[in-house]
């Protein structure tokens, strides 16, 4: 720390025969830490204002106001989160984002445990955790096209598929009771890799004698698992749930690929029912509003999460 | 299902390890051991083909002839298999092609995505590394009046759902005149993001001053160690904040989509999704879709081949969205 502290003194660096011209106006901007600091954190301190912080407060004003982005945004106060209490539209996009969580986060999260537990036991192979990566690396407007496609009812693999086995075809995204769940099988499909490899990680992490000595006290492989995996993963599984459930309430780009909302609204999450607010019909205070809402839900999910998963405590060491 | 969560410890994994310390004859490796290994493989592989199957069936339907969609609905391998979708959407092919006027095709010009692709990200991503690594250096390694609050409020503003900041940042980027614009697009990316300063703040403070004190001593000014010891010692986490902002980037579809709807500067994920909503003839064309989509997927399928490994490993730092 003192070492740090002695080029603040702007006269002489040691070694320098010259103390008086060396501390001018651009010496003291290259050497003196404070100033050094403000120039370095600048840029990203002006795209922080620009891009977050001053949205984030203007999110919330427009919320207060009657905007078309014509006219000049009206101020009418809390209007538009009363309007919204009463709006069956948006508890219906609630009860959808909800459900699609629910069926996303629980498959996704086994599947994901599943496929850790089994490379890390049963394989190191680069190539295979490469392989049940990729979908991941594909961006969401594409996945979501090839799906749409292998689900054509009248064309695609999976429902000539269905019929060849005698099924017969389903037409999976414009069916009212499917399009939700098979949404959600889309995002699962996409996700499971990542998943499974940020567990893998974890698991990983798990030092081996831990194992050894559960095996010689005598405890199988469900022991193991339930008693030793699972306690000591407790910060990735946090992670992986938060940051998950979390993606899982923004799910957008799926459905405005696919279904748009439909058939009958019931794809329509509260990030489509946002962007139909705002961007199709113009009503940015309602919109924003809207937006408040899901912000206000996301920080209450995530903290109760963190209370529940005791998310600060690790089990190891 | 009951015996796939055997762990690496409960199956000896010689018959040495599974010998008894007092020298008696070696325990049995049970068959039921033997047998969750062998159904663990059968698992693993089944969800790598699930994994690739449906990227396999994009490629089939690409390489296919547009009008054999409905009688090799089932087949795995492409019935009279042809590079004639790939040649049309990247416009290879001659306007006055007679193939071009029998069906409906759509109209999709790739090149055009693919250099709106490139240059959105490049513009995204390559000012937000350098600036962000600005911020993180000074936040690791200076002290100055508000460093804390102000971290705290970098770190506050990941809390914030992204489609929240949309509505203003689209009616700022409207306000400014940018919307169908390159810097329209890359603007919220450009200066930092939240992730790219935490992420290199960590990888900063992970590694020891020493280096960096010792310049100071000889005289180094700050600028001159961010350059010459502190970019170079964190090339690799450098390299792999690039990758993930680079791919966050690429397959970005919302932002862009809101705010680069004209065809001029269209990235390939808004392209792609406005290709298919031409739906000529009722359906959309599957088959030059597919072809897109499938070029849309190389530059993933390279870095995998190539950087395997790096991608596998770096990608444990991201999140969902």
């Amino acid at each position: 720390m003192s070492v740090s502290a002695q080029p603040r003194a702007p006269a002489s660096p040691p070694g320098s025969g010259m103390p008086v011209r060396r501390s001018s106006f651009f010496h003291v901007l290259r050497f003196r830490e404070s100033y050094c600091a403000w120039i370095f954190i600048a840029p990203a301190l002006l795209g922080f204002f620009t891009f977050y912080l001053m949205p984030a407060f203007r999110a919330l004003y427009i919320s207060l106001t009657d905007w078309n982005l014509l006219r000049v945004p009206k101020f009418i106060g809390p209007t538009n989160f009363s309007k919204l209490w009463n709006d069956p539209n948006f508890w219906n996009a609630m009860k959808v984002t909800v459900l699609y969580v629910l069926y996303n986060i629980p498959i996704q999260t086994v599947i994901g445990l599943l496929l850790a537990v089994l490379l890390a036991r049963l394989s190191r192979s680069i190539i295979l955790r490469s392989v049940i990566l990729a979908p991941y690396l594909i961006s969401n407007v594409i996945v979501a096209i090839i799906w749409f496609w292998m689900l054509d009812p009248l064309l695609g693999f999976g429902n000539a598929v269905l019929q060849w086995i005698g099924i017969g075809r389903i037409p999976f995204f414009s069916d009212q009771q499917l399009a939700l769940p098979t949404i959600a099988v889309v995002n699962i499909w996409r996700h499971m890799g990542l998943t499974a490899l940020l567990f893998y990680t974890g698991i990983q992490a798990i030092p081996k004698d831990v194992y050894e000595a559960a095996r010689i006290e005598g405890a199988g492989p469900w022991r193991s698992f339930f008693g030793i995996t699972l306690p000591l993963i407790r910060p990735t599984m946090v992670f992986v749930l938060v940051t998950s459930i979390i993606g899982s309430f923004q799910v957008f780009d799926t459905i405005a690929v696919t279904t748009l909302g439909g058939p009958n609204y019931a794809t329509r999450t509260i990030v489509w029912y946002i962007y139909e607010n705002g961007f199709e019909t113009f009503r940015m205070g309602y919109a924003s509003a809207l937006s408040c809402a899901l912000f206000l839900c996301l920080a209450i999910v995530t903290l109760v999460q963190m209370r529940i998963l005791r998310s600060g405590q690790s089990d190891l060491g | 299902m009951a015996k796939l969560d055997l762990k690496t410890a409960d199956v000896p994994k010689t018959r040495e390890d599974a010998r008894p310390p007092d020298g008696s004859a070696p325990i049995p490796i049970h068959s039921r051991a033997r047998f969750s290994g062998w159904f663990g493989y059968v698992v693993l592989v089944l969800f790598a083909i699930i994994s690739l199957g449906p990227i396999w069936i994009a490629v089939k339907t690409a390489l296919s002839d547009s009008g054999t969609l409905f009688t090799s609905a089932s087949s795995l391998l492409p019935q009279h298999p042809t590079l004639f979708n790939f040649e049309r959407v990247i416009g290879l092919v001659n306007p006055a092609d007679p193939r071009l006027q029998q069906t409906s095709f759509g109209k999709v010009d790739f090149y055009l995505a693919l250099k709106n692709s490139v240059a959105f990200t490049l513009l995204a991503v390559v000012p937000q590394i350098a600036f962000s690594a600005m911020a993180a250096y000074a936040f690791a390694r200076l002290r100055f009046y508000g460093r804390r609050v102000i971290f705290f409020l970098f770190l506050a503003a990941t809390m914030i759902p992204s489609v929240v900041l949309f509505i203003p940042n689209f009616i700022l980027i409207k306000d400014l005149g940018w919307l169908n614009t390159y810097q329209g697009m890359a603007a919220p990316y450009a200066l930092m993001t939240p992730f790219a300063v935490f992420f290199l703040r960590q990888m900063f403070l992970s590694t020891p001053r020493e280096l960096e004190e010792s310049a100071l001593i000889d005289g180094a000014c700050y600028f001159t160690i961010f350059f010459r010891i502190v970019l170079p010692v964190h090339r690799s986490a450098l390299a792999t904040l690039s990758m993930l902002a680079a791919m966050n980037a690429w397959n970005d579809f919302f932002w862009p989509f809101l705010v680069g709807r004209d065809r001029s500067v269209q990235v390939m994920a808004v392209a792609i999704n406005s290709f298919r909503a031409q739906q000529a003839g009722g359906t959309p064309d599957w088959s030059g879709l597919m072809a897109c989509t499938v070029l849309g997927i190389i530059p993933v399928a390279v870095l995998l081949i190539f950087f395997g490994r790096k991608v596998v490993e770096s990608l444990q730092y991201t999140g969902f969205r």
